[in-house]
């Protein structure tokens, strides 16, 4: 009788953040689709009080059934056989109660079925299915694809494709190849226009998250003789009129529950998406910003795990005739841990609010003409977005894998044994930081925001905020330490050196994330005291890591460039 | 074909997390310090409702509950979960009520109601744990039953085909309609509250939850029937009044006592074969098991 909605005060204080206000009476153009809709709310409090509850329903699913399924799913695993993929029982039996319970297809308009909600409420129920079963919360998260959808695909598409995603039917993104993984430019799969005007895929895709879908996304090179990104467009592919088999499903790591097939397209009809040449450069990288943002909530949904079996345990396991969370080396790790989790998941629902922001602006302009102020204001938001989506997204995933890393050691001897939930989250959470684009390329998305100036403007309004009196002298820390990062950004900029940025640029963009967490924090205890321990905790951290990044940057000779780089 | 389902469901204090103080001094339910929740094996049954609301598009769900008029709660409830509406039967005089003058009044609501094929109900309440509402309306209204239901297999040709959860195994029956089914907690969990249900239907109220709202929500309740849960006394049911609340009730509590478990004695078995068998037919021959 577990509710994970419930049980946690934080998400309630993030869904109840001022700019909530605004992003609904956008989203719902000032409520009128009551006229029309029985479901749809009245104002914003009516839609809060929907989210509220939705929310609650989620977390009563995942408390009371996905959690419970979660370790037979991962003994069961998903199998493969006569060119299927089969989810394992404790899987079909979670799909089934979100299917009953109307949670697909959460962010789509209710004229093709949905809940028309915002991405933050959305992101939240992210949040919680993965800290109740993280492979899950991939099949499940894979309703993001209709996002694409609505936004690329044409009026008919949409209205044949989307209602079915809101009655439960689910989705795949076909992108990685043998050959192309991180460089997708490099896609082969092939697809060729017959005469009659219809389109036949032929190829093989490899390592895709729920391959056996109903709907798939897929990315395929429509012009014969291109080898770059511009000759790749999207389609997309109907289960129901085969073509694609299944070959083979990944023996994997973690998060066993969610299929990773190897697919074969044998002239597999497929329908175009868009426009032609523009799959990778403008659909893909939009699906993939979304698909960010979910990898994102599903890191913050492995911290909460990871944090709260490290806190059950050490308060119950007793040595030295106390338990050892008395212990301050015990202790202190909690801490730690309960700090990363808190400061990413602001950093998510702040990530969340921006992307909302210019989407809904972006919906709008299709019905009318934005203002000028709104247009300014898509843009600020879009830009703000793409500046924490890759942000969230690395430093989210690595911060939920230190926090599993910890919640093993916390267990000691036991969380090496596969009797304690801890080994299967260490695995579960280990792929977050390599899909959907590894740290690396997070890094690499993120730097030229630092260089623009992007992060250090949205600090400067942080910093322009007031705060209660007792908060003061952790604000004039972070504005030192932000005086830090600017000093190692020109430090870094005057070699002018594009080797020399990119060798430096995990380090200017942790420090950024580190500034960016930490003023979050400050404000989230502005508004709720219940954020001032971690904040304590998150700032000392990160002023040790900014100091520590600052003092390599500055203190580092270029002309030993050569030993870390020529191997 | 399409059926007209009635499901039986009650209000309970949730029994199954008792603190110090779930008992007042007097022996009675303090049900301030429990939560009011949708009786379990009631859920149970909802869910066997629904099923066959699935195998049988167009059926209805109707479900009916005796208690205070915040029962209506349980009306919502079932609501969100996918029954189509619901009447709460409320009034002071039906208080006080044992299972006896319980089942007359429920069997008077139900004649009311009138058209029914098949009536659900959980197998017990988790606070009186008398098993006995469900078999007492069967009788009153001359209705087959089916106990300790954890499955309907199937309804065909006017039969219902029910799997029955016994002490030793399983039994497979069939009952005519209409026919009342109580329903075991071994069978299939209800299904979740559904979102959309639950934004549509959130301000679904009773007549007597709708006189404590202000006069704009009123209007917009009046504006929406979906919004109108039924709200029955005992003159909408005709009752007699010998036969409901305290009168009806020939159940008199004496005293209630706390019964603490302790194990009288102990012994030491060795661990050989010709011991353990000693003791298990030991146990046969007393009873204890087999």
């Amino acid at each position: 009788m577990a509710n994970f909605y419930t049980d946690n005060p934080d998400l309630r204080h993030h869904l109840n953040h001022p700019l909530m206000r605004r992003i609904v009476e956008l989203r719902e153009r000032n409520y009128t689709d009551a006229e029309k809709f029985d479901y749809a709310p009245l104002n914003f409090e009516d839609a809060m009080d929907n989210y509220e509850r939705t929310l609650q329903v989620v977390g009563e699913i995942c408390g009371d059934l996905i959690a419970p399924n979660a370790e037979g799913v991962d003994h069961q695993g998903a199998s493969c056989s006569d060119g299927r993929a089969h989810y394992a029982d404790g899987t079909v039996d979670n799909l089934k109660a979100c299917r009953q319970a109307g949670l697909m297809g959460m962010a789509m308009p209710r004229r093709f079925g949905g809940l028309n909600f915002p991405i933050t409420p959305y992101i939240m129920a992210a949040d919680i299915v993965s800290r109740a079963d993280t492979g899950f919360e991939n099949l499940w998260g894979l309703q993001d694809c209709a996002e694409t959808l609505y936004e690329f695909g044409d009026e008919d598409q949409k209205q044949r494709f989307i209602p079915r995603v809101c009655e439960g039917e689910t989705m795949s993104m076909d992108l990685t190849e043998p050959d192309a993984g991180s460089d997708l430019q490099s896609v082969m799969l092939k697809a060729t226009q017959k005469e009659d005007g219809t389109w036949v895929l032929n190829g093989v895709k490899r390592f895709i998250t729920n391959g056996d879908s109903d709907i798939h996304l897929v990315l395929a090179r429509s012009e014969e003789g291109t080898k770059d990104g511009r000759g790749l467009s999207m389609f997309i592919y109907d289960k129901r009129n085969g073509g694609v088999n299944v070959r083979r499903i990944e023996n994997k790591m973690g998060i066993k529950g969610s299929p990773t097939c190897e697919l074969v397209y044998k002239d597999a009809p497929a329908e175009l998406c868009g426009s032609r040449r523009m799959g990778l450069i403008k659909y893909v990288m939009a699906l993939m910003n979304g698909a960010r943002l979910g990898i994102a909530a599903q890191s913050v949904g492995v911290s909460e795990i990871a944090y709260r079996e490290a806190l059950a345990y050490a308060q119950e396991r007793r040595q030295f005739g106390k338990a050892i969370i008395e212990f301050p080396a015990i202790a202190e790790i909690l801490s730690v841990m309960k700090a990363k989790l808190d400061a990413s998941r602001s950093l998510l629902y702040e990530c969340a609010r921006f992307v909302d922001m210019y989407k809904v602006l972006d919906d709008i302009s299709k019905e009318r003409p934005l203002t000028a102020e709104e247009k300014a204001e898509r843009k600020h938001y879009n830009r703000l977005a793409d500046a924490l989506t890759p942000m969230a997204k690395g430093m989210g995933s690595e911060y939920c894998n230190q926090n599993a890393y910890d919640c093993i050691q916390i267990h000691g001897g036991s969380g090496f044994m596969k009797d304690y939930a801890c080994e299967r989250i260490y695995r579960d959470a280990r792929i977050t930081s390599i899909y959907e684009g590894t740290t690396q390329l997070q890094v690499v998305a993120a730097i030229r925001h630092v260089t623009t100036g992007t992060y250090k403007a949205l600090i400067d309004t942080y910093a322009a905020e007031e705060v209660r009196p007792e908060l003061a002298s952790i604000k004039e820390r972070l504005a030192t330490l932000t005086d830090m990062y600017v000093a190692a950004i020109a430090a870094v900029e005057e070699q002018a050196n594009p080797q020399y940025t990119d060798f430096m640029a995990r380090r200017l963009v942790e420090m950024a994330g580190n500034l960016v967490m930490s003023y979050l924090l400050l404000l989230d205890a502005n508004r709720n005291d219940s954020f001032t321990a971690s904040l304590n905790v998150y700032v000392n951290m990160a002023a040790a890591e900014i100091t520590r990044h600052a003092e390599f940057i500055r203190t580092f000779d270029i002309a030993q460039l050569p030993y870390y780089l020529n191997k | 074909m399409s059926l007209n389902i009635i499901v039986l469901a009650k209000q309970v204090p949730d029994t199954r997390n008792v603190g110090k103080d779930a008992m007042k001094a007097d022996g009675t339910i303090n049900r301030a310090a429990l939560p009011a929740i949708f009786n379990p094996e009631d859920l149970n049954a909802l869910e066997q409702a629904l099923r066959l609301k699935d195998a049988h598009p167009g059926s209805t769900i109707t479900v009916l509950t005796m208690g205070l008029p915040k029962a209506a709660e349980v009306i919502r409830e079932a609501i969100f979960r996918g029954a189509d509406g619901g009447i709460v039967l409320t009034d002071r005089p039906l208080g006080g009520a044992d299972t006896l003058a319980t089942s007359y009044s429920l069997a008077q609501a139900i004649r009311k109601f009138g058209n029914y094929d098949i009536i659900l109900g959980g197998r017990q309440a988790i606070d009186g744990d008398t098993a006995q509402v469900g078999p007492q309306i069967a009788e009153k209204l001359g209705l087959p039953q089916v106990t300790y239901a954890e499955e309907i297999l199937g309804i065909e040709d006017g039969k219902v085909t029910v799997k029955r959860r016994l002490e030793h195994g399983l039994e497979t029956v069939k009952a005519p309609l209409p026919c009342v089914v109580t329903v075991n907690g071994s069978a299939a969990d209800c299904r979740p509250r559904n979102v959309k249900r639950l934004m549509k239907y959130k301000y679904a109220v009773s007549p007597s939850e709708k006189a404590a709202l202000s006069e704009e929500q009123q209007k917009f309740v009046d504006e929406r029937p979906y919004l109108q849960l039924r709200e029955w006394g005992c003159a909408d049911i005709d009752a007699d009044p010998q036969q409901i609340g305290f009168p009806g009730s020939p159940t008199k509590v004496k005293t209630v006592e706390n019964v603490v478990f302790t194990a009288k004695e102990a012994r030491r078995l060795e661990n050989n074969d010709e011991q353990i068998e000693e003791l298990i037919k030991e146990l046969i021959t007393n009873h204890t098991i087999g």
